[in-house]
């Protein structure tokens, strides 16, 4: 059977009888008026919706910036109970980017995760590790208690129970030698090991195939 | 210019037929010059009536009951929330540094209705997520969904989507408590999909966590970009519906009875 694909016309116009063809033409001018404007119209559309693309998902890769902040003398904290304070995690929307930090002074008989210079101070982040509602201490109780969805944590900021997926997340704290304070520095999370990772959301689990499925963000904050 | 024939008037509203000794009219035999309206005016340079007939003449079946108006219900719900939004946004500033909750305070506290306004912008959004899912309940239950009107049904399945994501992003507008934290809850929820989740929990955010850009990028999707999709998405909607006619209630069996020249003509 012959095979009629194989018969291939003429790559010039003019061999095959298009009127108004050129010598040595081998784009119809139609078709090539056709791609110019359909690409002109292309490169247009592309000038204005690439950057807006990009000005809307620039987000997820600006790393955010943070500073250590004061929160008292090493004498306002005990190993027993915790000091609530007031620290800014995000600047410039006032009340809105403040935060609570729940703050005690390392006790080694029960913080079995190895001493550094960022943990001799625990600094709590209130933020629960379900859906992020804000947690609060009860200290008849020993016990964090979270009003949205009933999760409690421990002395220790370990899950006691409800939905909660890791332990609170923690903050570095640290002393500034020169004024003498301490200090609380950049959020990091935890797994039940209390080993550190970047910052998570709530709710993303941090032990055995959680830590690979909810990877590190680009727009975390990075270690001191 | 050949004339549309104008749709069925009922009888009171028809020409009556001139008595016998009365038809002799003053000056009809000579020409004088034919007014032309409004209407007729725009109708020949733009021939939009035929369009407007198609669109608003149209045979439906025999056995439609108060179950097809939910569709309608919906879109009068969504122009309520447009129109209402346009005036809130008059009056709104997406500012989390303190002006946000304040302009809704004075909106609800001092503007000339600005309370009734919100309210019924408010409001409006839960009557809108109730019908839109009667709504879909009723083209389910009805079986309206089946051939040949899948396109309709699945562009009205993304309607729903957008509804409830516009009802996710104005949640935080008033930027009180309540909104606050659940929209944080929300965008965390959003960060509990494995590997995709963290980072449209970051493009939500716009940023890491809650920060002066997240407010201004709700209002942006909730009054811009999820409107407009809304707007040319209602429109294909609709002009499915209309092409393919509405389905007659699935207890009606097809029958000698129900052929076309059973076909009521209503206006719907």
């Amino acid at each position: 059977m012959p095979n009629r694909h194989r018969k291939t016309k003429s790559k010039y116009t003019a061999d095959r009888s298009i009127p108004g063809s050129f010598e040595g033409e081998t784009v119809t001018r139609r078709r090539f008026m056709n791609l110019a404007a359909n690409g002109a119209g292309a490169v247009a559309a592309a000038a204005f919706t690439l950057p807006a693309l990009g000005f809307a998902i620039a987000p997820i890769f600006k790393r955010q910036a943070w500073e250590w902040q004061p929160i008292g003398r090493p004498a306002d904290f005990t190993q027993s109970a915790y000091a609530t304070k007031v620290i800014n995690i995000t600047p410039g929307i006032g009340e809105a980017g403040n935060t609570i930090a729940y703050v005690r002074a390392r006790d080694p008989s029960i913080d079995k995760e190895p001493e550094d210079q960022y943990n001799r101070w625990v600094a709590l982040s209130s933020r629960c590790m379900h859906l992020g509602c804000p947690v609060r201490y009860v200290s008849a109780a020993q016990r964090f208690i979270c009003p949205c969805h009933g999760g409690v944590y421990d002395f220790r900021g370990m899950v006691a129970g409800g939905p909660p997926v890791r332990p609170l997340d923690r903050f570095y704290t640290r002393i500034n030698q020169s004024t003498g304070l301490v200090e609380v520095g950049p959020r990091y999370s935890v797994n039940n090991e209390l080993q550190r990772f970047s910052p998570r959301f709530p709710g993303e689990p941090l032990d055995g195939i959680g830590q690979f499925l909810y990877p590190a963000q680009f727009a975390s904050s990075s270690k001191p | 210019m050949p004339r549309i024939p104008a749709p069925p008037l009922p009888k009171a509203l028809q020409p009556r037929p001139k008595r016998p000794g009365q038809d002799v009219e003053a000056g009809a035999a000579t020409p004088v010059e034919a007014g032309i309206t409004v209407v007729d005016w725009l109708d020949e340079r733009t021939a939009l009536s035929p369009g407007i007939r198609w669109l608003m003449w149209r045979k439906v079946p025999r056995g439609i009951n108060w179950a097809y108006t939910l569709g309608s219900a919906t879109l009068f719900a969504f122009l309520n929330q447009a129109v209402t939004g346009v005036f809130l946004a008059m009056y709104y500033r997406p500012d989390a540094a303190g002006g946000a909750y304040e302009s809704i305070r004075n909106i609800n506290d001092n503007v000339f209705l600005g309370q009734f306004v919100h309210g019924m912008h408010k409001w409006g959004a839960s009557v809108m997520i109730i019908l839109i899912f009667l709504h879909m309940g009723r083209v389910f239950f009805y079986g309206a969904y089946k051939y040949p009107r899948e396109l309709t049904w699945v562009i009205g399945v993304v309607l729903v989507i957008l509804t409830l994501a516009m009802g996710f992003t104005g949640y935080l507008l008033p930027f009180d408590q309540r909104a606050y934290w659940a929209s944080v809850v929300g965008i965390n929820i959003n960060a509990g999909g494995p590997f995709v989740g963290p980072f449209l929990s970051n493009f939500l955010f716009g940023g890491a966590d809650f920060n002066a850009t997240t407010l201004s990028r709700f209002y942006a999707i909730h009054m811009l970009v999820i409107p407009g999709a809304m707007a040319a998405l209602i429109g294909a909607h609709l002009y499915l519906v209309t092409k393919l006619g509405i389905t007659a209630p699935p207890w009606l069996k097809p029958g000698a009875d129900d052929t076309d020249h059973a076909l009521a003509e209503a206006e719907v």
